[in-house]
């Protein structure tokens, strides 16, 4: 069958399908940037902390201060530890995705000359590596003589810990092992990399960039308990715990507590939102797309009843009669997806202005020019079909 | 006539109800996605204190410099103790206000309660005129207080109410984790949202919510050594300082918010120079070794300036623009669609006598019933939307939108507006049909 006289048609209805096809653009748009927004979101979402999350359970006081706090933080513990289905339990300085980190920039050489790149300092009680989970990939755990002191908020045992990021970005093709910076004339040394551990809030590339030492318990390294614990024991263990630690300090301010999906699980609140809403936009567009999409069509059918009548009883097949509304649907919709490319980006670069998003992947074009044509297919076959079903005899009525 | 075209609209609409009840849907499906989006925003980027805010600054000195500042190059958007210190000193502003949050345990009067946290903030005495915080019961603290160091205290109505009963409580005591103070002020409900003054972290989910639980001499906190809820941002050489207090106080460390009140322009662009000037004469003394690199930002460029709008906000509201548009659009061929296909009838009004201005009255009354009828749709939406905002938008958003009326009246505007504007083009259409061709057609 020719399109010819689909054209011909067409121009006789050029404002009518023009903003169907301007529609389609804008839907176009709209959709490649929105789809585009929630996998960035949904990417960011997926992030591996590092640790064994589905068992860790957490609690943030408000600290011990004194010298006592060693003993009490350290009782404090073992009666955690104590409770049934409890694994390991430690006091950490910060937990990934917690908006909560102790941030520093630490200089290569002795003189301060060399500075590093602005990283993280995560510093835990004994045993904390078996706690949160970690996986060393190279160098050995810290040793019991390493869990000293904190002057200030510098660990004064030397031994570090550094990511895998963080140990390519710092000494690249090197072994990191043996390797070390300074902060404020001090040398810390490496003697352990571990596999992935996120910061307390994702910055890019630089979201692992964390160091890890060691100390006791102490004024400054008191408030944070987590437990590792049997995941189907969780919930009841976030409520045995907090009753233990306010049984056993009766003045004992807990302000948060938690399973870390629930820490994890707000980290990305604003996201899941922002997802979600994009999502039902999306889910709005198209169904409203579709919507216009039949209801001008079968305007046009009704329109035209008089006209299929005549090409019925000329001849013309009922399926002559569908394809002529599918193929002009198409070409409609092919114009709308070509203006929408375009407008797709003029979109994507305003967006970017408000936003720090990539430039939108050539690849979501055909998808969105797919997806638009099968809706628009779709849209239109209730009223071809109507169309294909008008008897010949119309031909021979009056209207 | 007005009502001739209601009957006439009406009539045409029922002929065609599944075409009539699509652009309704539309209509009300697209001015709900804007409204509900556009009650985020409005609600996120209102002016927090809309009869202080033209005369608030926050001046923002570098005490970092290029090495140890950040990449852009922008100063800190806190000031160290020296610099706060400084400028109270000068006193070149009609007000000052120096601040920062503190947490504390409250322990209650009756030994059968539970100790539990309040959050507050140390402010220097200006502060309240300044922000213009009311006051139910008493009032801000004297000179002395301020000066002194005093264990004078401020509490929210909400913390009153807890520990008070809602009494006046002037005079009464409030022990804060080891120290009593006494109630000379009870604020009433102030609690400007986003939290501007809370510079380091406006941001922050704890900074958005209820208002603070009380307000202490700023002098009070420095001396019992209180540290910041949001902790001091240090440049590398003074990371040691950064727990020894008195070091800390004298070190390049920055913790304290700084806000001040600058009638006119012409006393901005002074205050303005003596930012520039002062900052030179560190460098000349040897404590900056660059020039002056200050900035004073007005209360809602500096929300600007710090991004206190979530940028999920803007696209969210551009994006549900887009989707009114497409509806708008739709509503546009559809109405064209519906509006030709009585070229007929046209023809035998104009026939008749009418005027193409009757026939734009006619069809725009049309197309205005149909924008009623989406709009009285949208309401339900936007009120549905706006209440269940807390699974779409993150709390701190959601927890500021709220449904009033002026929402709802831009909700039916903004949809009869939508559908007349969408009308336009297709009733100069069916104004121009000519009635002899209609008529010898048929």
């Amino acid at each position: 069958m020719s399109i010819r006289p689909i054209f011909a048609a067409l121009r006789k209805h050029k404002l009518a399908a023009g903003l169907l096809a301007l529609e389609i653009a804008v839907a176009c748009a709209i959709l490649c940037n929105a789809v585009f927004l929630i996998r960035d979101r949904l990417a960011q979402m997926q992030v591996n902390t590092g640790i064994a999350e589905n068992e860790l359970v957490w609690f943030s006081a408000d600290g011990t201060s004194g010298d006592a706090a060693t003993p009490i933080v350290e009782r404090n513990l073992a009666a955690l530890k104590g409770l049934a289905e409890v694994k390991a339990v430690a006091v950490v300085k910060s937990l990934p995705l917690s908006n909560n980190d102790m941030n520093f920039n630490a200089t290569m050489d002795a003189a301060g000359k060399v500075s590093t790149p602005n990283m993280q300092m995560l510093i835990g009680t004994s045993g904390y590596l078996q706690t949160l989970g970690l996986k060393l990939v190279a160098g050995h755990d810290f040793s019991a003589d390493d869990y000293a002191g904190i002057d200030a908020w510098q660990p004064q045992s030397s031994s570090m810990m550094v990511t895998r990021a963080l140990a390519d970005r710092l000494w690249p093709g090197k072994s990191a092992l043996g390797q070390g910076f300074y902060v404020d004339k001090k040398r810390y040394q490496v003697i352990g990399v571990v596999d992935h551990l996120v910061r307390g809030e994702l910055r890019g590339i630089a979201s692992e960039y964390v160091a890890l030492c060691a100390a006791r318990p102490s004024e400054n390294l008191s408030s944070l308990y987590v437990l590792r614990v049997d995941p189907a024991a969780r919930d009841r263990l976030v409520r045995e715990g907090s009753d233990m630690l306010i049984r056993l300090n009766p003045d004992m301010l807990i302000s948060q507590q938690g399973t870390y999906g629930e820490l994890r699980s707000s980290y990305f609140a604003s996201d899941r939102a922002l997802a979600w809403l994009l999502g039902v936009i999306c889910v709005a567009l198209l169904v409203v797309t579709a919507l216009g999409i039949a209801g001008l069509a079968s305007f046009w059918v009704a329109q035209r009843r008089r006209q299929i009548g005549i090409r019925r009883a000329m001849g013309a097949t009922r399926g002559d009669i569908l394809r002529y509304f599918q193929i002009e649907n198409f070409l409609i919709v092919s114009f709308g997806i070509a203006l929408g490319m375009l407008l797709a980006y003029v979109l994507n670069v305003t967006l970017m202005k408000f936003y720090e998003l990539p430039i939108l992947p050539l690849y979501y074009l055909p998808i969105g020019a797919v997806v638009l044509w099968l809706l628009g297919q779709l849209a239109v076959l209730g009223p071809a079909l109507r169309a294909a079903a008008v008897p010949p005899v119309v031909a021979t009525r009056s209207v | 006539m007005f009502r001739y075209y209601l009957g006439l609209g009406l009539y045409s609409l029922r002929r065609n109800p599944a075409l009539t009840a699509l652009m309704i849907v539309l209509i009300g499906a697209g001015v709900a996605s804007s409204m509900i989006t556009f009650a985020a925003l409005r609600a996120i980027t209102a002016d927090p204190l809309p009869a202080k805010s033209a005369q608030l600054f926050v001046p923002q000195i570098d005490n970092f410099g290029p090495v140890n500042g950040t990449p852009d190059g922008e100063p800190p958007l806190m000031l160290s103790y020296i610099d706060t210190m400084a400028l109270l000193r000068a006193h070149r502003a009609e007000r000052e206000a120096a601040l920062y949050p503190v947490r504390f345990s409250l322990v209650p009067a009756e030994v059968t309660h539970a100790p539990f946290t309040v959050q507050g903030y140390a402010v220097t005495g200006d502060t309240f005129a300044m922000f213009g915080v009311p006051f139910l019961y008493g009032s801000d603290w004297s000179k002395k207080d301020d000066t002194e160091g005093s264990n004078a205290l401020v509490i929210s109505r909400r913390l009153n109410e807890k520990i008070f009963d809602g009494v006046n409580s002037i005079g009464r005591t409030v022990r804060l984790d080891d120290h009593d103070y006494r109630v000379v002020g009870v604020a009433n409900d102030w609690n400007p949202q986003p939290r501007f003054y809370a510079n380091a972290d406006i941001h922050d989910v704890s900074e958005v919510g209820e208002a603070p639980d009380f307000f202490l001499p700023f002098a009070r906190a420095v001396n019992q050594q209180m540290t910041s809820r949001w902790g001091n941002f240090c440049p590398a050489d003074d990371y040691s300082k950064d727990s020894d207090w008195p070091a800390m106080l004298q070190s390049e460390c920055v913790w304290i918010s700084f806000w001040v009140q600058l009638p006119t322009a012409a006393v901005v662009q002074r205050y303005r120079e003596f930012l520039d000037g002062y900052a030179a004469e560190q460098q000349r003394v040897g404590r900056f070794h660059w020039a002056p690199n200050n900035r004073l930002h007005n209360l809602l460029p500096w929300l600007d300036y710090v991004h206190a709008v979530p940028e999920e906000t803007h696209v969210s509201f551009l994006l549900a623009l887009g989707l009114q548009l497409v509806c708008l659009v739709n509503t546009i061929g559809l109405l064209l669609a519906k509006f030709m296909r009585r070229r007929g009838e046209i023809g035998v009004r104009r026939a008749l006598g009418a005027s193409r201005r009757a026939i734009y009255a006619q069809f725009l009354t049309e197309a205005g019933m149909i924008g009623v009828v989406g709009g009285a749709l949208g309401l339900p939406l936007t009120i549905f939307g706006v209440s269940s905002m807390g699974s779409f938008f993150e709390p701190r958003v959601a927890r500021l939108v709220h449904v009033d009326v002026s929402l709802l009246g831009l909700t039916l505007l903004t949809a009869i507006v939508a559908t007349v504007i969408a009308a336009l083009y297709p009733t100069w259409r069916a104004a121009q049909v000519q009635p002899a061709w209609q008529l010898k057609a048929n």
